[in-house]
């Protein structure tokens, strides 16, 4: 503290850059306190058994129903996107030639896909899956949009994990004798694994957080589905219907409180499973 | 055969995947132009675009006042946020403590993922009585919007920023702390500027993030569809606009919104055109 206010006195113009800086990351801490502190003060309280009830009516206002169809969700379109993404990344680090044609664009489009905000997703899924295939408001048209928007994530964090994997893995391996594929699946992957967990449970936060491309894909029934066919809402999407409603309030917070808790657990399972790669 | 033709059948099974991306691009481009460009040959492109009355009913669609829309409050999230975020990413490369830096990382990532109805929650029940209060009007304006946007884009712009000022060579900061510089002139005289078009990336990422934000500026905004008035008034984004009216909308109403998300849709590919472009040079 000392060592500050003497570099104060005698560089002003110093010191108080430093201070800006200090401020505005004061600011950004205190952005953060402020918007949990104020979901998890408003909403704990509202946190009831009868919000978790197996059956959804404007009674009770259950989230349960909610939740399951997040995990379905979230199933079905990691089921989609992790293959796609994991497969496509062995390529672009393993097969081909950097720099060949195919991989600009790959690389090109995944970057525009990132860009592309959800709702464009949704209004892409509403014309394809939901008009153009007939599937009507269902789990499946929803997964599958999910799938196409956590595609990049998947596909960019593989890849980082697998290039982070030294040659001389790689070496070593075709020097024994084995080949491409082998040495792929077998020396290449398994190091990688956690990093490629970890991508993996981002995009699932992302589904879980996910509201306006599922709207207009994955509908808002608020009940169990029957089966991949029917609609349902996620979490979010809940969340969202009881505030738009102006009634429940109260469930929204509560909502809020659960959506919050395992975006929190996902960040940081997330993080402890990178923490593993780096240590190897 | 066996090894050999497994080899080549993984291969091109891997391809494929890879070609999974370029796939839903296209479909992207097809169905959104497919969808939305007819409706050009029944309304005038330009008055479509410079219209500053959207009156779905009697089928007067100008999107004038969405665009605007979205650019102000986009403008607005920009000038509240960004400074706070370029500084806070200085601050935790060069000034945090590691035991500060160990709390505020995951805190960042957090606000990053927080989902955007939990952020329009937020804006509707604490930030809305505030501005009301506090500024008058009824609370659902464009500065509540400007102020919601520019939480949601503080950690997009802090995570780029950051590792855009870490990527500058060390040997920068070193070599003007040995010529006599104070640690800050340091980081603001020979740092930034050599992280200037990763930060400028950074930024740019923030707009994007933005300008396609939709629950929770729908939450905020008010959702009048005429020209902004004023920024205790409420205004509609683009986003906003397609969110709000596809759930019952029909025949020439429909591909109207369809083409307010192509209008959308070209924005987002210049922004990441300008994106991909910066962050090039900063990695060279």
């Amino acid at each position: 503290m000392r060592r500050y206010i003497q570099n104060f006195r005698r560089y002003p113009g110093s010191g108080l850059l430093h201070l800006i800086c200090t401020v505005s990351m004061g600011l950004v801490a205190g952005t953060f306190l402020l918007l949990v502190g104020y979901i998890l003060i408003t909403g704990v309280p509202e946190l009831k058994w009868s919000l978790f009830s197996l059956e959804y009516n404007s009674d009770n206002v259950s989230l349960f129903p909610a939740l399951v169809n997040t995990l379905l969700m979230t199933g079905l379109s990691l089921l989609i996107a992790a293959p796609l993404g994991i497969g496509g990344a062995i390529y672009l680090a393993e097969y081909a030639n950097r720099g060949s044609k195919l991989v600009k664009a790959v690389r090109l489009t995944a970057e525009t896909l990132s860009g592309i905000p959800s709702i464009l997703y949704g209004l892409f899924g509403m014309m394809f899956f939901v008009t153009s295939l007939k599937w009507s408001y269902s789990l499946l048209a929803g997964g599958m949009t999910l799938a196409i928007m956590i595609l990049p994530l998947i596909l960019r964090t593989t890849e980082e994990a697998l290039l982070s994997i030294p040659d001389s893995y790689r070496e070593g391996s075709f020097g024994l004798g084995a080949g491409r594929l082998r040495t792929v699946m077998k020396i290449v992957l398994p190091p990688a694994g956690s990093g490629i967990l970890a991508g993996i449970i981002l995009a699932i936060g992302r589904v879980v957080g996910e509201t306006a491309a599922l709207i207009y894909t994955a509908g808002t029934v608020g009940n169990l589905p029957d089966s991949l066919m029917s609609s349902g809402r996620t979490l979010a999407v809940h969340m969202y219907v009881l505030s738009g409603e102006g009634l429940h309030v109260k469930e929204a917070s509560a909502t809020a409180v659960v959506l919050l808790v395992i975006v929190a657990g996902m960040n940081a399972l997330s993080a402890a499973v990178a923490k593993k790669l780096t240590k190897g | 055969m066996g090894k050999q033709f497994k080899e080549k059948a993984m291969r091109c099974v891997f391809c494929a995947a890879a070609c999974a991306c370029i796939i839903a691009v296209l479909l992207i481009c097809l169905f959104l132009f497919a969808n939305g460009l007819p409706f050009f040959g029944k309304v005038d492109a330009l008055s479509f675009l410079t219209g500053e009355k959207w009156k779905p009913t009697n089928g007067v669609f100008g999107i004038l006042p969405m665009i605007l829309g979205s650019l102000y409050v986009t403008g607005g999230a920009l000038v509240l946020g960004a400074p706070l975020a370029i500084l806070t990413a200085v601050y935790m490369v060069r000034f945090c403590p590691k035991r500060l830096y160990r709390v505020l990382k995951p805190c960042v990532a957090l606000l990053a993922g927080i989902p955007s109805v939990v952020y329009g929650f937020f804006g509707l029940s604490a930030l809305v009585p505030f501005v009301k209060e506090t500024f008058g009007g009824n609370g659902n304006s464009m500065l509540t919007a400007c102020i919601l946007l520019a939480m949601m884009i503080l950690p997009t712009i802090i995570q780029v920023a950051e590792s855009a000022i870490r990527s500058v060579p060390e040997s920068y900061y070193e070599g003007s702390l040995a010529l006599g510089a104070t640690r800050e002139s340091s980081v603001f005289r020979a740092v930034l500027p050599a992280s200037r078009s990763g930060i400028l990336a950074a930024i740019i990422l923030g707009v994007g993030r933005a300008v396609g934000e939709t629950m929770a500026v729908m939450m905020v905004a008010g959702n009048q569809a005429r020209m902004p008035a004023g920024i205790l008034k409420g205004v509609r984004t683009m986003t906003v606009n397609i969110v709000m009216e596809m759930g019952y909308a029909a025949d020439l109403h429909r591909e109207a919104l369809i083409a307010t998300g192509v209008v959308l849709f070209v924005f987002i590919l210049l922004i990441n055109a300008l994106f991909s472009v910066l962050n090039r040079r900063q990695t060279q």
